[in-house]
């Protein structure tokens, strides 16, 4: 099912919305990350580490080792740093009481994975000033906004003709391009 | 929330998936004619193969040329992705080596391209694959034969060699009901004409040699995820719904979403069968792809006033156009193509066999080969050629018998189209 299709509110983001959001976060607090390499979370985590942030995964039953390079913390407070966004890797049963600590901490933004909604908890967020993205993917939405998922013929519904952004460490890596 | 814009076919049809060129700047997709790219280091390459992160390999398994059509395709069919291949037989084996299992069965309409039937009934037999057949005309017979083994229904959006609408909805309500995914063929359509995943197609298919690419020139074959089919709470699609071992581990559905089914058909089964698309053929296509609205439109124009003709000729038997009031297709045309009924349409001679064989062999402009949507008009007897190796029951249920000729209406003038017809007529 297209994300389009789930209706729901707030389920239709523009593309200027979703890019603002992964121009302007830094860090990235990834919740279930888990240490499998086999995971969607876990490439995921890899693949936005690999776009430059900082992702800090967490799950509090890997407190102290490591995913992906990145040491893993137990839960959201007890993260050594200012936390952006918020991007929530669990059932949608657990994505309020994360939303909680996610503006408890003062995060930016609360992103729900792909399959995960909550409208509480995005009311919740909206009313304390983040800004809230459900049931999408920020690899997928990275990939569509920068041409690469294009590469495994995958419809990015982008058009634009202008030149990707290439990444500085090598030719197979492209960018968000120059902030508009 | 902020609605944006959403293009019309014919800018897609032009646009989608062709962003300059990053390196040069080239606004037209170059040709990327290699077969290996480089890694920028051993953890990309591991990356890569890891399926971890977007990015070309080998071109067996992805060609940024071949891309760019992919994406245009998804785009033009309203799907989430696609993958292109060598030929439209080559999708036809991604797509049920990526769903079928020996011992499977799926149910096709009998009303088909011969190359399909042959394909289905002999190729497949040897992979433990069995075919039932159904009649496209009929959607209660795809429900008669669906049995617990049943992994994919088959259809033409029109059928080969022509004249034939199918009811797809009526047909996708049979597969939804049965738990599986209904694969439609929109070769001679083209999503300018209709547009299945809108009618609850799961999975299309495409010859691209035909009408998308349009010129005659290149073969090619695509395959397009509509991104509609559960996998995971089927269950009956191992390839998608359980761990890969030669991935360790990792579960399509459930790592790829709403376009996993392009992405198993490419990591496994284009991977391991290797029917790629070349980068020229590729290419080519995109340029034939680009003009598509404006020739289907001619096409679809010429092939009326053919047909209209054809249909006033006291040697003509009866012509089996879907775009004709007279045909019982009409209602299903002005459903499903109110655009247009297509170019490609067969009509019987008075003399039959003989006089089939005579008007091929005496038309100038017309061209005697066994292909179809080319800017050339085209013209074939189905029973000596295409349809041949079928058997005579095969044949007139697939509306390929004796007396049946073929015809691709091309882009020339029509008035000299219909003169070469009239001067062949003439000639016995």
């Amino acid at each position: 099912m297209t994300p389009e299709m789930s209706g729901g509110r707030q389920e239709t983001y523009s593309d200027r919305e979703i890019r603002e959001i992964l121009d302007s976060v830094r860090t990235i607090a990834v919740v279930g990350a888990s240490p499998k390499p086999s995971r969607p979370s876990y490439f995921v985590s890899k693949y936005l580490m690999a776009k430059g942030y900082d992702v800090i995964p967490v799950n509090p039953g890997h407190g102290g080792k490591d995913i992906a390079g990145a040491r893993v913390f137990e839960s959201l407070a007890q993260i050594d740093r200012p936390v952006d966004m918020v991007d929530i890797f669990r059932s949608a049963d657990a994505a309020y009481g994360i939303t909680q600590q996610a503006i408890a901490i003062g995060a930016k933004v609360v992103w729900m994975q792909l399959g995960v909604r909550d409208e509480e908890a995005a009311a919740l967020a909206e009313a304390a000033g983040l800004k809230v993205v459900m049931n999408r993917c920020p690899k997928i939405e990275y990939g569509r906004l920068s041409g690469e998922i294009g590469w495994t013929g995958v419809n990015s519904r982008v058009l634009s003709s202008r030149r990707p952004g290439m990444g500085a460490t090598g030719g197979q890596q492209r960018t968000l391009g120059p902030k508009r | 929330m902020m609605q944006e814009r959403q293009p019309g076919f014919d800018t897609l049809a032009i646009h989608a998936g062709a962003r300059p060129d990053p390196a040069t700047g080239a606004r037209v997709t170059p040709i990327y004619q290699t077969t290996s790219y480089v890694f920028d280091n051993t953890e990309h390459a591991a990356a890569l193969f890891n399926l971890e992160t977007f990015g070309n390999i080998y071109s067996r398994i992805m060609n940024p040329t071949a891309a760019v059509l992919e994406e245009r395709l998804a785009a033009l069919e309203g799907g989430t992705a696609a993958l292109a291949t060598a030929s439209g037989h080559g999708a036809q084996n991604l797509i049920f080596h990526t769903l079928m299992e020996p011992g499977a069965e799926f149910i096709a309409a009998r009303q088909l391209y011969g190359g399909s039937i042959n394909q289905f009934s002999y190729s497949f037999a040897k992979c433990g694959w069995t075919v039932k057949w159904a009649d496209t005309e009929d959607p209660e017979s795809f429900r008669a034969q669906v049995t617990d083994k049943t992994r994919a229904i088959f259809i033409e959006s029109i059928a080969n060699p022509g004249g034939v609408v199918s009811d797809i909805e009526a047909i996708a309500k049979v597969a939804k009901e049965a738990g599986v995914p209904l694969i439609v063929d929109n070769t001679l359509a083209t999503p300018y004409l209709v547009r299945p995943a809108e009618h609850g197609a799961d999975i299309i298919v495409h010859s691209l040699t035909k009408f998308l690419g349009g010129h005659g020139n290149s073969v090619g074959g695509a395959l397009v995820d509509c991104g509609t089919f559960d996998w995971m709470a089927s269950g009956k699609y191992p390839t998608m719904s359980e761990p890969l071992e030669s991935y360790h581990g990792i579960t399509m559905a459930e790592t790829f979403g709403n376009f996993a089914f392009a992405i198993a058909a490419r990591v496994l089964a284009l991977r391991d069968l290797g029917p790629a698309i070349a980068p020229m053929n590729a290419f080519l296509i995109l340029t034939g792809i680009e003009t598509l609205p404006l020739r289907m439109q001619r096409h679809c124009e010429n092939a009326l006033a053919v047909a209209q003709w054809l249909e006033a000729h006291e040697k003509v038997a009866w012509v089996n156009y879907a775009g004709l009031a007279s045909s019982r297709f009409s209602g299903l045309a002005e459903k499903y193509c109110p655009k247009g009924a297509g170019a490609v349409f067969t009509f019987g001679l008075e003399g039959g066999f003989e006089a089939g064989v005579k008007l091929v062999e005496s038309v100038e402009l017309f061209s005697h080969l066994a292909n179809i949507g080319d800017t050339r008009s085209l013209i074939i007897h189905p029973a000596s050629t295409t349809h041949r190796q079928l058997s005579d029951d095969q044949r007139a249920a697939a509306g390929a018998g004796d007396d049946v000729v073929r015809l691709s209406i091309g882009l020339e003038d029509k008035d000299d189209i219909i003169a070469d017809l009239d001067q062949a007529l003439a000639s016995f």
